[in-house]
């Protein structure tokens, strides 16, 4: 380790200073806090002319469907999330191992993707419903089918998608949980289902609902998927005013609407949190404690664990491989996946610099007012796409057209510095994915002892030498995950991208989006295949992690 | 920052100068592959370069909206007469002066100030199943919400603007609350919930989840052009039935393009519309994606010709635009999705 050689005397007056980590927490902080402030501003605004219409015939309909919606995914990711995390936490049979991580799979797959997916197949002239009537199938069997592209089509979609986070939750706070407790229970005469009831279960609700309530913020943000499917919800109806009827102030107070039922996620999300730290009584790991499973019983559990897989993952994938082979009117990739990439990489790598100044703006001076900045970034991620594109391109196109005014006199051509390039769409990002970033940052540095700092301050390391001589280092694989889960979520992140990407700058999401739009399912199959296939590494990687704990 | 302005002022300097060969820029929500040869084909005759910028036509209506006097468009193109009056009602549109243009585009395919002209005309009849519907049953747009045709018709939702024109043009037939009533009665004999585009209806009709769909008919025209068996199938399935030939004639709607209001190429600009209008052009866009030329003098592809004759619904387009918003409104209340 190279040793700089610097007066430690200098950098501890430098304490009380303003410096880089604290100016780019306050910074991140006003990044997060625009979107929001010009979204919430327009409620303060007059009433636009297509909002009376709104109001009057639509509004009810947008706030219906989304509740509707978010309460069916909270119990499709409940349904599949739990009993997964349950059969895999609490008995041993032949493949538990392979399944514990094939269940994370369809993290892998935007929703959208999986509804285009399963449109091209399930479509009433597609070869199932074909198949399925030339052997007369009974109509009850083909209605729900035909249905797919409905409301609860599109619940189911997402559950699809989005059970993994309360699977990983729950299965993470079973395993957490101590055998003594389940064991008192027994010697107290209770059955396995009792103590299922009683006692796991109570236990692990708090990482439940959390689990619950990032599937329900990835809900009210998704617009793929409700769009495809026709179901008019807040997002669909931001997207139908501000381009329909061209009406930016509209579409501004939808947006502060919809952050009013995000709000009310991030509350309850902050409670179940709270309330984890009760239970982290750890005597003995549950490991112990579970049970052995084998023959049909063992066949059983096998098979209810695959289900979840079997259709988030491995059919979907499948279908996609079959079209992109043999079906598929193939376009070159290239430049899509270069500018997808790119944009992926480059914003990434920005999010997590950005990330790693703010946890060590933490570290170094931890202080009331920066904790509350810290919780302000991190709301980044409960903003939906739609509402971020509408926040920031108001201002911006504002300063834009001042600055224009400004520099008209010198004879330069009216140009959209922000609002038209792609800084727009990395600020985005930055927004929304800062958040994805700070998690897997903090929590790698605080596996890091002050000790190590305070050695390296002495022998003369500066603080950002700390940084990079001994944090980087050491927390090498926390910023990797935080890389590559930036890199992923961006990749398919699909409203932002829309609404904000520069001109004639399309991406594998947008391309995916576009001939789905056209009808041409079949064709969208190469794009979303990368996306999924790229997606995948953050899982894997996540994964053993996760398993080397 | 204090020399921002400066370097930007040099840099744009810089990047102005290889500005000066000729060239047009088109904003397009026509699909790049059903434009862009035609355009290849009008850079070898003139030498004006063609940059093509493509995307929904209400994106890039915002666009230009949002660029302001910035806007590098010279043309808007769509493919609807609404989202031109859509952009004109926004101020960014400019008259075309062009004695050419006057003589070969019929005046109802004009806009009543010039500033968009129809560059090919679509036509939106009804396709029914040949097996099922007997055709004599079906009349006009408006006799489709007799109780007959309860759970058996197949449209695309109210958000596509092909079905926002075709109630603008009722609007104005008919009136606001009579087209509204139509509006609920079509809801009422929807088979399915509104999903998907024109070929899914078509598709839908095929496979007997409905008997009539309301289709643009390039779409049918693209199934008839398909070498895919079950495309085939759809075709040998259905046949056109062209509405209201006894009083206003079926509803058509354009593709076209408008000027754009800072247009920095108003020369090529107008010279790349008067390319489009020439028979070739107008042979070329019948021939590639069935439509009707504009131009009377211009040929039909085969598959158009297959489609028969009709009478088409003389109305001035600009009335799509109009009251499209209107439509908007009554299809919402209406409950259509």
């Amino acid at each position: 380790m190279a040793i700089k050689n610097s007066t430690p005397y200098s950098s501890r007056l430098g304490r009380y200073r303003p410096n880089g980590f604290l100016m780019t927490t306050v910074l991140a902080a006003l990044c997060v806090a625009l979107p929001i402030c010009v979204v919430l501003g327009f409620l303060f605004v007059g009433e636009s002319e297509a909002w009376s219409h709104l109001v009057e015939t639509l509004l009810a309909r947008y706030a219906w469907n989304s509740v509707l919606l978010s309460i069916l995914v909270a119990l499709g990711v409940i349904a599949i999330g739990v009993p997964a995390a349950w059969m895999i936490s609490f008995y041993r049979f032949p493949g538990r191992d392979v399944l514990s991580w094939l269940l994370l799979l369809p993290l892998a797959y935007p929703a959208y993707i999986l509804a285009y997916t399963y449109t091209g197949v399930l479509d009433y002239a597609g070869p199932v419903l074909t198949w399925m009537r030339s052997i007369d199938s009974p109509q009850w069997l083909m209605d729900p089918i035909l249905n797919l592209k409905s409301l609860p089509g599109a619940a189911l979609m997402l559950s699809l998608v989005l059970y993994p986070y309360v699977y990983l939750m729950a299965r993470a706070a079973f395993l957490d949980q101590s055998a003594n407790l389940m064991e008192a229970a027994y010697t107290l005469g209770q059955s396995r289902w009792a103590v299922f009831r009683r006692v796991v279960i109570p236990m692990a609700r708090p990482a439940i609902a959390a689990g619950t309530l990032l599937a329900l913020m990835e809900t009210l943000a998704d617009f793929g998927t409700v769009q495809f499917f026709g179901v008019q919800t807040f997002t669909t109806g931001i997207v139908r005013t501000y381009y329909g009827f061209g009406d930016t102030t509209g579409a501004a107070q939808l947006s502060s609407l919809l952050l009013g039922f995000v709000a009310i996620l991030v509350v309850m999300e902050r409670l179940s949190r709270h309330r984890v730290r009760y239970y982290s009584d750890r005597l003995r790991r549950l490991n112990q404690a579970s049970q052995y499973v084998t023959g049909v019983r063992a066949l059983l559990l096998q098979s209810l664990c695959l289900l979840p897989v079997l259709f988030g993952f491995l059919i979907p994938t499948a279908l996609l491989v079959t079209w992109t082979a043999f079906y598929a009117e193939l376009q070159s990739l290239w430049q899509l996946t270069l500018n997808s990439f790119a944009l992926a990489g480059g914003s990434s790598l920005i999010i997590v610099t950005v990330a790693l100044m703010v946890a060590y703006a933490n570290r170094l001076h931890p202080s009331r007012w920066l904790s509350y900045l810290t919780v302000l970034v991190g709301l980044g991620y409960a903003l939906p796409g739609v509402v971020i594109a509408i926040g920031v391109l108001i201002p911006f196109a504002s300063f834009d057209h001042w600055l224009s005014a400004q520099l008209a006199f010198l004879g330069v051509p009216p140009t959209l510095w922000l609002s038209g390039s792609v800084f727009a769409l990395v600020f985005a990002y930055l927004v929304r994915f800062l958040a994805v970033a700070n998690g897997s940052i903090f929590s790698g540095l605080s596996r890091i002892r002050p000790s190590l700092d305070q050695s390296g301050r002495l022998l003369g390391l500066s603080q950002t030498g700390v940084l990079r001589e001994i944090h980087v280092p050491l927390m090498r694989g926390s910023v990797l995950t935080a890389v590559l889960v930036c890199f992923v979520d961006i990749l398919k992140e699909l409203p932002a991208t829309l609404m904000l990407r520069p001109f004639n700058f399309d991406t594998l999401a947008i391309k995916t989006y576009e001939l789905a739009g056209e009808e041409r399912l079949i064709d969208a199959a190469a794009p979303s295949l990368l996306i999924v296939l790229v997606g995948l590494l953050p899982v894997i990687w996540l994964n053993r992690s996760v398993s080397k704990e | 920052m204090r020399f921002t302005p400066v370097v930007a002022a040099g840099l744009a300097g810089l990047l102005s100068l290889p500005l000066q060969a000729a060239e047009v820029n088109v904003y397009s929500a026509r699909q790049d592959k059903l434009i862009a040869p035609l355009l290849e084909q009008f850079e070898e005759q003139t030498g004006v370069k063609v940059n093509l910028i493509t995307g929904k036509a209400e994106e890039l209506l915002t666009r230009i909206k949002a660029e302001g006097a910035a806007t590098p468009a010279d043309l808007l193109i769509t493919v609807d007469a609404g989202n031109l009056h859509r952009a004109k009602e926004a101020g960014v549109l400019q008259p075309i002066e062009s004695n050419l243009l006057d003589q070969r585009i019929p005046e109802r395919l004009v806009d009543p100030d010039k500033q968009w002209v129809g560059l090919t005309v679509r036509a939106r009849p009804i396709f029914y199943a040949k097996d099922r519907v007997d055709p004599s049953k079906l009349s006009t747009y408006e006799a489709l919400t007799d109780s007959e045709w309860k759970g058996r018709i197949c449209i695309r939702s109210s958000s596509n603007i092909y079905n926002q024109s075709l109630a603008a043009s009722m609007i104005e037939a008919n009136g606001e609350a009579a087209t509204e009533a139509w509006a609920e009665g079509m809801v009422a004999n929807f088979a399915r919930k509104p999903t998907g585009g024109d070929t899914d209806q078509l598709r839908a009709v095929a496979a007997g989840q409905c008997d009539l769909a309301v289709s643009n008919t390039y779409y049918f025209g693209r199934l008839i052009d398909s070498a895919k068996p079950e495309d085939r199938a759809v075709v040998d399935a259905l046949a056109v039935f062209w509405p209201n030939q006894n009083d206003r004639g079926t509803h058509v709607n354009i593709s076209g393009a408008g000027f754009v209001k800072h247009a920095k190429n108003p020369e090529q600009a107008v010279q790349l519309l008067e390319f489009m209008v020439s028979d070739e052009a107008q042979a070329y866009y019948a021939e590639i994606n069935h439509e009707y030329p504009v131009v009377e003098s211009a040929t039909l592809s085969d598959t158009i010709k297959s489609l028969g004759t009709f009478k088409a619904d003389e109305l001035n387009l600009g009335v799509l635009g109009t009251n499209n918003s209107a439509a908007v409104k009554l299809m919402d209340r209406a409950g259509w999705q």
